[in-house]
């Protein structure tokens, strides 16, 4: 089972610079969890205590995860999931 | 130092008027490694707030695999402040995520006199460069 997780520039630190990587899981949370276990750190980056963080945006093939259940969301074998640190800032 | 021709810096201040009192934002994409800004894309502010700016999720998908398939980065990403000087907030410098971006701030807070300038953000430490403006049509012609 394969599927294709890509990340950002800021996060390739923790993937030996790799701008794509492979992962196998049932859902997003366990998928995550299998990345972080070659690549220390990286769940630590994209959740917190209340799921998914707030300012990363997950997308599976064409979607936010944020409309699929988050964590929840189902992942299959062929899926893409990519890893978008938002854009944003303001006044303060 | 940020070199944007002056068309673009032209396209970003409009683009910040044109949005006043909301904070406008947006990208000018270049290709990959170059340092040079070269194609302007106006974002949508998804916050549409004065205090406040975040891209649409799906817009910023849209856009970063369009940059990917074209081989180009975010080489500006931009924003403008309503009511407050050209200069990264805690916040600016908390979400900043690209390293190899120039931050270009735009502050609209006197209509008369825009204010416009550049910053490398780098593990939240903000260094502020000269932005120069070349003059000419296409590409960067350096005054």
């Amino acid at each position: 089972m394969a599927i294709e997780v890509r990340i950002p520039t800021i996060l390739r630190t923790l993937t030996g610079g790799a701008k794509s990587v492979e992962g196998a899981g049932d859902t997003l949370d366990a998928l995550i969890a299998d990345l972080d276990s070659r690549h220390s750190g990286l769940r630590d980056r994209l959740v917190d205590d209340s799921g998914l963080r707030r300012f990363v945006n997950v997308y599976l093939n064409d979607e936010d995860v944020r409309f699929l259940g988050g964590l929840t969301a189902t992942v299959k074998d062929g899926d893409t999931v990519t890893v978008l640190p938002a854009v944003a800032g303001g006044m303060r | 130092m940020l070199t944007i021709s002056r068309a673009l810096i032209d396209q970003v201040i409009a683009h910040a008027r044109a949005d006043h009192p909301d904070e406008a934002c947006g990208v000018i994409a270049g290709p990959a490694g170059s340092d040079r800004p070269e194609r302007f894309i106006a974002m949508t502010n998804a916050e549409r707030s004065p205090t406040f700016y975040r891209f649409d999720s799906m817009e910023q998908l849209r856009v970063w695999r369009e940059m990917d398939d074209r081989d180009e980065e975010p080489v500006v990403i931009y924003h403008s402040h309503t009511a407050t000087e050209a200069y990264p907030s805690r916040t600016d410098i908390s979400y900043a995520m690209e390293p190899t971006a120039h931050y270009l701030l735009v502050s609209t807070r006197t209509p008369g006199d825009i204010e416009v300038r550049s910053f490398m953000i780098v593990d939240r430490v903000v260094t502020e460069e000269e932005v120069r403006a070349a003059a000419g049509q296409d590409g960067m012609i350096e005054t």
